[in-house]
């Protein structure tokens, strides 16, 4: 190679200073390009094979295959046997959502007398409106209400705890903290990212329930409101890291102009940098509420699980993560149920990459717009 | 009262309030790690640490859920890895700022970040199980279960899949650290594009492969939804042997100890113990991220 260049690098015609065709120099750029080009085909592969399972629930004669069915016979060691344990000593956690579902299972056989093997066919899609979850019994009803209410709920409740804690702190970090300081806040709030969600349910289970129903005097010890606490401690980090990042990257002409016309710094602060991030903010709270709301294990330990749709934050709640968590080990590959728990991860996909998609393209968009003056 | 003194009155306000939120979130952070070390400490000691769990989960150890973890992150590096450095590199090396592959990589790799881990594990369910393995069976085994039911493959891949946004932030921020002048020195030398990457520019942001994958296996020890329906298990009398036995998972073991295991008091202590084991491991993981990586932006500037 070295007497190939040493050749060619005296005449230095058109010919010679043209790229030289590489074999290995083509292969690796074109593999190192297929490789970048997963990403792109994860999400895609998501789109259809979330959509493809949730098929069932749009065709319910489907027959569930028998090799599937033994897949879920395999499991048991993982669910089976302490179920039935915990809907007797735990009612808080489970109890609750199979009482009701025992029980209307009863009144369908005294009363309705639904036959099992017609397992309500054209009923159940119809009841995806409804508000009634009752996935196991003989006449299944899927109402996605009390899911929806409950999912909302949680969210709504962490997002008023996470949003302005998140935001104030960020306001400090950027503004108003001495530099040595900063440098030890962001590490730090960033650590809570770090938390494995189970850690912040189990301390919600153990620790929060006990403190807050000794607070507020509250009846079920699990409800929506120590489920949304607990997940404004997941979304915290979030809201911070990005509206800190979307303050610090308001331009210092900003603030020196503010500063010079005689403001003081937390007005500078206030009516200066914290509107002109505002687009930042935006997409902040956004991602925020997206992790709420697709948040699954917080919600499995620390809602209650019961798939009421009142409106009171101190009663349990079943969200739709937690529905899909709680309830797919137990389902048969295929079925009715089985799909509609892949039609209710469809629906957390759908919404979580729409709001993804909002704060990427409008909120960046108008943020660069905002900053260059355009 | 002036409008001076009113000024004072708020400005004094918004600055306390904002600064009593940071201390709220610290304050949260420390009073999570205080109550696990206080609950976990009595537990916790190098026996129960290596041994089995014994009398259905009321004594004994967590070994096999340690062991099961590692083997889920060890997998889960294996896959995510490689491939993460080499999405960074395409980004930081090869694709145009501004071209729309480049754009729509990058969207891709944000939106896999934001979509909710139960997804990954409906996905992995869909996908891996239902669709690859069951496939697998067919073709190679004649019908055979084996690969169509969740073990550890499947789910480390599906971690692998979680994890791999980590992964690419983490490096490609890592190689935009290294200076141009050095690629620019490598070029003019006569080295190739590729020579320059290899010889260069990996070695040069060696540290941020490192703290990606610090992040990405803390982050898949940690995480449980994915994993419900694609390999964990509650118990298992034995250590997994092959990658298509399902496996003890720490997260998973706390989920369900806290909330479905028969007696949730008695075995309290050891809850709160496999929580201490669990947190401090993510902790440590982290620390050591945030420190390599502060002396990565250091050396930036």
């Amino acid at each position: 190679m070295n007497s190939d260049q040493a050749k060619t690098s005296f005449t230095f015609t058109s010919a010679s200073l043209k790229k030289k065709f590489r074999f290995s120099e083509f292969f690796a750029e074109k593999l190192i390009t297929s490789v970048a080009f997963l990403s792109i085909a994860v999400i895609i592969l998501i789109f259809i094979f979330v959509f493809r399972e949730s098929l069932p629930a749009f065709r319910p004669r489907v027959k569930a295959k028998i090799e599937k069915t033994s897949s879920v016979a395999g499991k048991p060691e993982s669910y089976g046997g302490s179920e039935a344990a915990a809907a007797q000593d735990k009612p808080e956690s489970y109890g609750i959502v199979k009482d009701t579902a025992l029980s209307t299972d009863v009144r369908n056989e005294n009363g309705n007398l639904v036959p099992s093997d017609n397992r309500s066919e054209e009923g159940t899609l119809s009841s995806l409106f409804t508000s009634e979850w009752y996935p196991v019994s003989d006449n299944p009803r899927y109402g996605l209400i009390p899911l929806i209410i409950g999912t909302l709920k949680v969210t709504i409740i962490a997002m008023l705890f996470a949003a302005p804690i998140a935001i104030l702190a960020a306001l400090f970090s950027s503004a108003f903290a001495p530099p040595w300081l900063r440098e030890w806040i962001k590490p730090g709030i960033e650590l809570l990212a770090g938390f494995p969600s189970v850690v912040i349910g189990f301390f919600a289970l153990m620790i929060m329930a006990t403190f807050f129903q000794n607070l507020f005097g509250y009846e079920t010890r699990l409800n929506s409101f120590v489920g949304g606490v607990a997940m404004a401690l997941a979304a915290i980090p979030i809201i911070f890291t990005i509206t800190e990042d979307a303050l610090t990257a308001i331009p210092a002409t900003y603030k020196e102009a503010s500063l010079a016309l005689g403001a003081s710094r937390w007005q500078t602060a206030v009516f200066v940098t914290l509107p002109a991030a505002t687009p930042g903010i935006f997409a902040a709270v956004l991602l925020g509420t997206g992790r709420v709301f697709g948040e699954t294990m917080i919600a499995l330990m620390a809602t209650g699980n019961a798939a009421l749709s009142g409106l009171n934050p101190f009663e349990s709640v079943r969200t739709l993560a937690a529905t899909i968590g709680a309830e797919m080990a137990e389902v048969v590959f295929g079925d009715m149920h089985y799909g509609i728990l892949f039609l209710i991860g469809s629906m957390l996909f759908i919404f979580n990459f729409s709001l993804n998609a909002v704060a990427e393209f409008y909120v960046k968009g108008k943020l660069v717009r905002k900053i260059q003056g355009r | 009262m002036s409008i001076r003194i009113k000024n004072k009155l708020i400005g004094g306000t918004i600055v306390a309030s904002s600064a009593l939120s940071v201390v709220l979130i610290i304050a949260v952070i420390i009073i999570i790690l205080i109550v696990t070390i206080i609950g976990g400490k009595e537990k916790l000691s190098w026996e129960f640490l290596t041994s089995f769990p014994r009398e259905g989960m009321m004594e004994g150890g967590i070994f096999p859920a340690i062991y099961g973890t590692a083997l889920l992150v060890i997998i889960m590096s294996i896959a995510a890895v490689p491939f993460g450095a080499i999405t960074a590199i395409y980004l930081s090396e090869y694709a145009h700022e501004k071209s729309w592959l480049a754009q729509t990589i990058r969207f891709a790799v944000r939106t896999l970040a934001t979509v909710p881990s139960i997804i990954f594990g409906l996905f992995g369910l869909g996908f891996f199980i239902q669709f690859v393995g069951a496939g697998m069976d067919n073709w190679f085994l004649g019908g055979q279960l084996r690969w169509a039911q969740p073990n550890i493959l499947w789910a480390s891949l599906t971690m692998a899949l979680l994890t791999l946004p980590v992964v690419i932030v983490s490096v490609e921020e890592a190689i935009r650290t290294v200076p141009k002048d050095l690629r620019e020195a490598s070029l003019a030398l006569g080295a190739t594009k590729w020579q320059t990457i290899w010889k260069v520019v990996i070695p040069g942001s060696i540290s941020g492969i490192m703290t990606g994958t610090i992040l990405a296996v803390s982050r898949g020890a940690g995480e449980v939804a994915p994993i419900l329906f694609t390999g964990a298990a509650y118990s298992l009398a034995t250590l997994p042997t092959s990658i298509s036995d399902q496996f003890m998972n720490l997260g998973y073991h706390i989920y369900v100890m806290s909330t479905q295991s028969s007696n949730v008091d008695k075995t309290l202590p050891i809850q709160f113990a496999t929580t201490l084991v669990l947190l401090m491991l993510t902790f440590t993981l982290n620390l050591s991220a945030v420190l390599i990586r502060s002396r990565l932006r250091r050396r930036m500037k």
